[in-house]
């Protein structure tokens, strides 16, 4: 099989999967639950009332005519209306889903440069303490709940030696930057705003620290193994053997093969930290998507927890697939 | 099939390992030495001992009722009377964080038992029958992976309605996939091998086969990758529960708690932080314990 076929594949297998994700969520929001009418009027509304809303959700057809209104509306975008904010759950996502992608992606970032020398380390000098240290390390990393850390470190930096600031994205007195890509830290910047930049930065730093913590403990285990893989390679004794310093064949020759299996992991972590992103930005106040979804558990607005959940979802194939498309890229010797 | 002869003969003289009492006793032995070895497996299997001792003697350990309240002692900070303090209706944490771990433990158990069973009966389905069969259960399982665990769990939850035995579905229903995976792998190694052949040969029908064959043969991979998980059950449902879709109050659950305790951060730090530092201790025990098992059974480790 060629890349092309692969491609295309892949490509139709994400469909698949997608079709999928939208028959679990229909299945969760018409199937399983109680009443949405009665979750929105309230258990003793008249029943003229009752139908009315039924009539005006299309719950009153056919199941399968509901779901393929239901499939053909996510198509276009249109996931219902909140029923807390009252505006289209589409509209929310596009308004909430940039805050979560700031703190990922900033999760990300903290965990592949502390990740990846972790695990180089913990590889070059096997068994001994720094290893057995990143081991103790990692195995906490993924032991940790994520909303218990964040709850500590926000008691103890926050409220008791006020070294980072609290809950939010931004202080109440700090003015925001005009909003040109709802990305709070690119607006400050473009806006040349320092006092919210520095601002954003420090609320940023306690949420990423405790959801790139999960990351990079799996980053290292999964680098210092693909590590010491490499350094067994005979390559990287026939580069000793000519004479190369020690530093450049661990960064140049172990390491740049090594750091193929740590990419596919990075693009798997991805999809772990979109989902502690619902816990992380529950306990920091952090209005993302996550956030959005909980709230809307507690008000029962199903159609934007249902909305969210297929949103992430599919953001999630996404990156899956763009993961696998890389790894085929970055890794000639794959056979498809 | 010459090639088979060697792999059924290797198969065959594990077996006959495995039948006999003196290897057995020396399997033991290595498990015990490899585990001797390794702190880390050591401090595993000495947290989840105590939680599972907690759990037993729970009614003797705990100095309080659970449930009980008493206004007069709300909010007290820890104390020689109350270890963990008390929380907003005077009610003994430590008391509550004792009698949780029956919660975690009775969440671990079903868990394990219907999502293993679950994935277990996918994954033979698909590995024996194979064809349209194995293609189909095969995508549905891809289709389940393609989503985040925690999110899909919290949306069925919350469409269930939330309590502990539709938390308990909800995160069942979404951690099968990797038994699947792992009982079809198996199967399919297990069916090629003579003694089925050999089964079939002999008239055995498919469920026969697929019990008394094949299911033994894949069950001690199952049974390892259960144990691996369990942490992460832990997890999962401390989680769902603080995000309040899991036991209502006033169980005792870890999650709740932590939840409960959130408003009074500030001042009584004692509310959630201490239930908390249960969960992150019984997540890190079967963590560990979990690692410990793969280590010694790792073939590579031999020797």
């Amino acid at each position: 099989m060629n890349l092309a076929t692969y491609v295309t594949r892949r490509l139709a297998l994400m469909v698949l999967v997608v079709f999928g994700v939208l028959v679990i969520t229909f299945v969760i929001s018409h199937v399983i639950p109680a009443d949405p009418v009665l979750a929105i009027l309230g258990g003793n509304a008249p029943a003229e009332k009752v139908d009315a809303l039924r009539r005006e959700l299309g719950l009153d057809k056919p199941l399968h005519e509901q779901f393929v209104a239901y499939i053909w509306g996510a198509v276009r975008g249109d996931l219902g209306r909140s029923l807390r904010t009252g505006r289209p759950v589409w509209d929310d996502i596009q308004q909430y889903f940039p805050a979560t992608v700031e703190l990922t992606f900033s999760a990300i970032f903290l965990a592949v440069i502390l990740g990846i020398p972790l695990g180089v380390i913990s590889a070059t000098r096997r068994n001994q303490v720094h290893d057995h240290t990143t081991r103790v390390f990692s195995i906490v990393g993924v032991s940790m709940p994520v909303f218990w850390t964040g709850l500590v470190l926000l008691l103890l930096l926050y409220y008791r030696l006020g070294w980072l600031p609290g809950p939010g994205r931004l202080d109440l007195e700090i003015l925001p930057p005009p909003s040109r890509t709802r990305l709070l830290i690119l607006d400050s910047l473009l806006a040349g705003n320092w006092a919210a930049l520095r601002n954003a930065v420090g609320h940023l730093v306690m949420p990423a620290f405790v959801l790139g913590y999960l990351a990079t403990a799996t980053i290292a285990r999964v680098t210092r193994s693909s590590m010491l893989d490499a350094l067994h390679q005979d390559y990287v004794r026939t580069a000793r053997s000519k004479g190369l310093v020690e530093r450049v064949v661990v960064l140049r020759h172990a390491l740049r093969n090594a750091l193929i299996p740590t990419v596919t992991v990075i693009g798997l972590v991805f999809g772990g930290l979109l989902e502690g992103s619902v816990l992380t930005e529950t306990i920091f106040a952090w209005p993302g998507l996550g956030r959005y979804i909980t709230t809307g558990y507690i008000t029962l607005d199903y159609p934007a927890v249902m909305g969210g959940t297929l949103y992430i979802a599919v953001v999630y194939s996404i990156v899956n697939l763009v993961v696998d498309l890389t790894y085929a890229f970055l890794d000639p010797r794959i056979r498809f | 099939m010459p090639s088979s002869i060697p792999a059924s003969a290797s198969e065959l003289a594990r077996a006959a390992g495995r039948i006999g009492a003196p290897p057995r006793y020396e399997e033991l032995r290595r498990a015990y030495r490899l585990w001797r070895r390794s702190p880390l497996s050591v401090v595993g299997t000495v947290l989840v001992g105590v939680i599972l001792l907690v759990a037993v003697l729970a009614p003797w350990i705990a100095p309080y009722d659970p449930l009980a309240q008493d206004f007069s002692v709300r909010l007290q900070p820890p104390s020689r009377a109350h270890w963990f303090g008390t929380d907003q209706f005077g009610r003994d944490i430590f008391s509550r964080v004792v009698f949780g771990s029956r919660i975690a433990l009775e969440i671990i158990l079903i868990v394990s038992v219907i999502s293993g069973g679950l994935g277990a009966l996918v994954g033979w389905v698909a590995g024996y029958f194979g064809g349209r069969m194995d293609e189909v259960l095969m995508r549905l399982t891809d289709m389940f992976l393609a989503f985040p665990s925690l999110v899909l769990a919290m949306a069925f939850a919350a469409a269930l309605g939330p309590s502990l035995p539709n938390m308990i579905f909800a995160i069942s229903l979404v951690t099968w996939t990797p038994y699947a995976r792992l009982a079809r792998g198996e199967t399919l190694r297990t069916k090629a091998l003579d003694f089925v052949e050999a089964a079939r040969a002999m008239g055995a029908s498919d469920m026969r086969i697929i019990f008394r064959h094949v299911l033994p043969m894949t069950l001690s991979v199952l049974i390892v990758q259960l144990t691996l998980r369990m942490g992460t059950i832990v997890l999962t449902a401390a989680g769902l529960g603080f995000l309040g879709l899991g036991a209502q109050p006033p169980t005792p659950e870890w999650g709740a708690m932590v939840s409960d305790g959130r408003n009074y951060i500030v001042d009584q730090w004692w509310m959630s932080t201490l239930p908390g530092a249960a969960i992150a201790a019984a997540v890190l025990g079967f963590n560990l314990l979990g690692d410990g098992i793969r280590d010694i059974l790792d073939p590579r480790l031999r020797r």
